[in-house]
């Protein structure tokens, strides 16, 4: 239930697993949902530090996904660039209820503006 | 008296001038300023115009594969880095060793605390009626170069005196620049300092077939010509006319500086272990000097004799105990070694190899067990070796029976591996001749960072000059970053240790079903693999069970799994499918309309023959298909590691040169090859006739056809390697062209490893092979069509149609939507 701190998403099943969704935001960049194998979701700004690649098309593997523009792997905990490559995309929190994802407002707003 | 501009009153430090601002005089200061950079105040005195250049490499500039910028080893900047003054353009012509002054051309006068004579050699003119006709010229400075690429420009011909390395280089470049290009040489063989008899009779028959003329045992007896060179007349009275005549019979230390100040010369200035002259404030040092008797006119001794040289300026002095010296060059493109004596001699015993259909010859003279000298034709990979063998006096007894064929099979190696063959040098192993760079000190440099070839040849210049050792350094680099250069090439990726194709042969071998049965069965590392082993695992479970494996959406590559082309803004791109090349008006509406409707930006018309429109938002693909559906199109699989496209010409049907209808046959393959997953992106094209419009020469499986049937080609490719194909047989009728391409793509998609094209998967196994399974045993061939017609039957459905109709919506459209101050939708 969205409340004034959470966003209330979909249900978790519509993510597919080792997949992403998108929520669009009026007047920013879209937020990808991430589902891992664990069945843990996460959510960050879609666009990936390098070149702004959309994280959403990328391979989920681990707690990690790679960008599809240029193969950068990018942690879904922390939003940083793993191995060699430097570099943070804002990450999102996510609160799982019922089934039904949140993520919240505050953060989102700040993140697709 | 003119006064030096260049004292400097308050510098108090000693005061080095170096006369000559070649590769000796420089690398003596580079030396030097390596130990210890600020105890001289450093002048040079250079008599061309210009910055320190690399000598070697002018035979590159003259044939026109370098320009000057490319061989300048020091520029400006390093002069003016290093404080040192720079007199260019001036030649010293006179040296006071009474009052420690050197005098210029131009007058200048420059005092020295020590002095160093760089001055190299001077090419030898043959004292014959005619030698200062203009037109004739050395080889030995940019100028020449200049002068001969003037010439070349005007043509004509050209007649180079010498058959030596120098001449043979100047001639190949004139030749290359369009001459007619003849060579003098009074000897019987070419280069017979470096080669010997059947060495140099190989080569000059190799230079012959390039269109040089070579006459041995020729000497000259006058340049003719009036106010110009016109010609060159031989002693037998052949006259053989010329517009330009290059000697390049050999040089000779230039010593006419010192000997005129009263210095000790006997060939060249003598020095001592130190490099120091006569006169203790006089050094001398590179081609210009005499040590112990010898006299040298190649680059690696000179970098010996500088290491002393500055060893002694800084006072630690280490000495100079001469250079055991090998040649590996490369002449006009042909790759030649020798080292040591190779004249023979009592108790000289030879063992020769020759191999005539590859044009090598090895000949290794041994002695008492010890290698004392080789000569390499054609195939150079082991000269390293031996010359270490060589210089080290090591006993070869143990390994004589194998010697002769290299380095990998005598250390029972089998299989030449070059690596094997770098690894089992030892550090003091020269790699570099040029510059005399050693293993040790190349491995040193990539261990300090130098993770590149570009890299190693900024620190440490190994390769950095004639290039012939690039192979040994990329070697180097290999073993010495080792791990992960090797696990890249032999295990699929980070997650196992298992290669391509031990997982491939697992999974047939177990029946294996799914990726994490895969994953489990062969210990992956990780939970769920990585974006290089899960799209590489699906691809192989979905050859191996066609009709069986259910596809891993999430272990696609996001063109595959969005069935279109991802751009760098996140939109896509949409190729549709045109048979052939082939479209009509209701295709181009239909995308005109499409364009249109979609606001796509862009559209283009593609390499294979098709229309690629662009910018089309990830929610839209699915109404995009479902319009191109409507007009009869279908997925073009642009995006894909699948057949791609194929591209014909218009054949017999219009084409008056046209021998077989091209374009139905080009329909005909595409509607069975269609839809089918490879390993990589898949080409196909057919040609109507050997002029080959559809560029079939350089696809995966290339059809050309002529008047007797078809000609069928593979393995070629376009892009960053290009790649000409392979001729795989010749067939006479449409269908046996048909059977052998549906042959050729499933023993591709069967063997091949994900993401090798067929280039280099021919290139590893050999098309002899692909013959064997194709083109030879009919019933193979037979076997192997009929699975891929089999697995043709469950991928050819449209996965546009399936998308615009709803399938796997979850992929184009977004969970919610949310609008601040609004709830999400």
């Amino acid at each position: 239930m969205t409340t004034a701190d959470w966003l209330d998403i979909g249900w978790v099943d519509e993510i597919p697993v080792r997949g992403s969704r998108t929520v669009q935001v009026a007047g920013g960049d879209d937020i990808a949902l991430f589902r891992t194998a664990e069945g843990k979701v996460f959510a960050l700004l879609d666009r990936c530090p390098h070149k702004h690649g959309r994280l959403s098309q990328g391979i989920v593997h681990g707690g990690a996904v790679a960008c599809p523009l240029h193969n950068w792997r990018i942690s879904l905990s922390t939003g940083e660039a793993l191995g060699e490559d430097k570099g943070c995309t804002p990450t999102i929190p996510v609160r799982i209820d019922g089934g039904r994802v949140l993520i919240c407002r505050a953060s989102t707003l700040k993140a697709a503006a | 008296m003119k006064l030096s501009p260049l004292n400097v009153e308050t510098d108090t430090r000693e005061h080095l001038v170096v006369i000559g601002n070649g590769m000796a005089g420089c690398r003596a200061v580079e030396e030097l300023i390596a130990r210890d950079p600020t105890r001289y105040r450093v002048t040079i005195f250079g008599a061309e115009p210009r910055v320190n250049y690399n000598r070697i490499m002018l035979s590159p500039v003259l044939a026109g594969e370098k320009c000057f910028d490319d061989i300048v080893i020091n520029d400006a900047d390093w002069y003016a880095t290093n404080g040192i003054a720079l007199v260019a353009g001036d030649p010293v012509l006179a040296i006071d060793r009474a009052a420690k002054t050197v005098t210029t051309r131009g007058g200048l006068i420059e005092t020295y605390d020590r002095l160093l004579i760089a001055t190299g050699s001077d090419p030898f003119i043959i004292p014959v009626p005619g030698n200062d006709l203009p037109g004739v010229i050395a080889f030995r400075d940019m100028d020449d170069v200049e002068t001969m690429l003037a010439a070349a420009d005007a043509g004509g011909a050209a007649v180079v005196i010498g058959g030596g390395l120098l001449g043979l280089e100047a001639a190949h470049g004139l030749s290359l620049r369009g001459m007619k290009v003849t060579v003098i040489h009074l000897m019987p063989t070419l280069m017979e300092r470096q080669l010997d008899e059947a060495a140099g009779w190989l080569l000059k028959n190799a230079l012959e077939a390039r269109g040089q003329t070579i006459l041995t045992g020729a000497d000259t007896a006058e340049i003719v010509g009036d106010r110009k060179v016109e010609g060159v007349k031989l002693k037998d009275g052949t006259l053989i006319p010329a517009g330009l005549v290059v000697m390049a019979v050999g040089i000779r230390p230039s010593v006419s500086l010192a000997r005129d100040a009263g210095l000790a010369v006997g060939r060249g200035i003598q020095v001592d272990d130190h490099m120091v002259t006569s006169d203790p404030a006089v050094l001398a040092v590179g081609e210009c000097v005499e040590h112990d008797g010898q006299v040298y006119g190649l680059v690696a001794p000179l970098w010996d004799m500088c290491r002393s040289l500055a060893d002694g300026l800084v006072e630690k002095p280490s000495g100079y105990r001469g250079s055991v010296t090998s040649t590996k060059l490369k002449v006009s493109g042909i790759d030649v070694f020798s080292a040591g004596n190779f004249s023979g001699g009592d108790g000289c015993e030879d063992i020769v190899l020759r191999d005539a259909s590859r044009g090598v010859y090895k000949r290794v003279i041994v002695k008492d067990d010890r290698i004392v000298g080789a000569v390499l034709y054609g195939d150079t990979a082991d000269g390293g070796w031996y010359f270490d063998l060589l210089r080290k006096q090591e006993d070869v007894s143990g390994l004589r029976d194998l010697l002769i064929f290299g380095q990998a099979f005598a250390s029972g190696g089998g299989a030449a591996d070059p690596k094997t063959a770098v690894a089992a040098l030892s550090d003091d192993a020269e790699i570099c001749g040029c510059n005399g760079v050693t293993k040790g000190q190349v491995v040193s440099c990539i261990a300090r960072g130098a993770r590149s070839l570009d890299a190693v040849r900024g620190s440490c210049k190994a390769s950095a000059s004639c290039g012939s050792c690039t192979g040994l350094v990329e070697n180097l680099l290999a073993l010495t970053l080792g791990d992960e250069v090797q696990a890249g090439a032999r295990t699929m990726c980070k997650c196992t240790s298992f290669g391509h194709d031990d997982v491939r042969r697992e999974i047939v071998a177990q029946s294996m079903r799914s990726i994490p049965e895969v994953m489990q069965k062969l210990h992956w590392t990780t939970p769920d693999g990585c974006s290089s082993c899960r799209p590489a695992l699906n691809y192989y479970l979905l050859c191996a069970l066609p009709g069986d494996y259910v596809d891993d959406q999430q272990s696609r590559f996001v063109n595959e799994r969005m069935h279109a082309n991802i751009q760098k803004d996140g939109t896509y791109s949409v190729v549709p499918r045109m048979w052939g090349g082939l479209t009509n008006p209701r295709e181009l509406r239909a995308i005109a309309d499409v364009v249109e409707k979609f606001n796509a930006p862009m559209v283009k018309v593609t390499g294979g023959q098709r229309l690629d429109i662009f910018g089309i938002r990830k929610e839209d693909l699915p109404a995009v298909w479902s319009d191109l559906n409507a007009a009869g199109m279908v997925s073009g699989h642009a995006y894909g590691k699948s057949l791609r496209t194929v591209k014909t010409c218009v054949g017999s049907e219009w084409c008056r040169f046209g021998t077989q209808d091209s374009t139905g046959l080009g329909v005909k393959i595409e509607r069975m090859s269609w839809g089918s997953w490879m390993p990589h992106k898949f080409k196909i094209a057919v040609s109507g006739c050997p002029r080959n419009c559809a560029e079939a020469t350089i696809k995966d499986f290339g059809i050309v056809c002529v008047d007797s049937g078809y000609e069928l080609h593979v393995g070629g490719n376009g892009g960053i390697h290009v790649r000409a194909t392979d001729l795989l047989c010749k067939v006479a009728t449409e269908q046996e062209a048909m059977d052998t391409c549906a042959a050729f793509i499933q023993l591709y998609r069967e063997e091949a490893r994900y993401l090798e094209r067929t280039a280099p998967w021919i290139e590893r196994v050999g098309v002899d092979y692909i013959k064997d399974r194709i083109a030879d045993d009919t019933e193979g061939r037979a076997a192997l069509r009929a699975r891929f017609l089999f697995s043709q039957s469950f991928s050819q459905d449209d996965p546009w149609a399936q998308r615009a109709e709803g399938a796997e919506r979850e992929h184009h459209a977004p969970i919610a939507h949310f609008t601040p101050q609004e709830e999400p939708a």
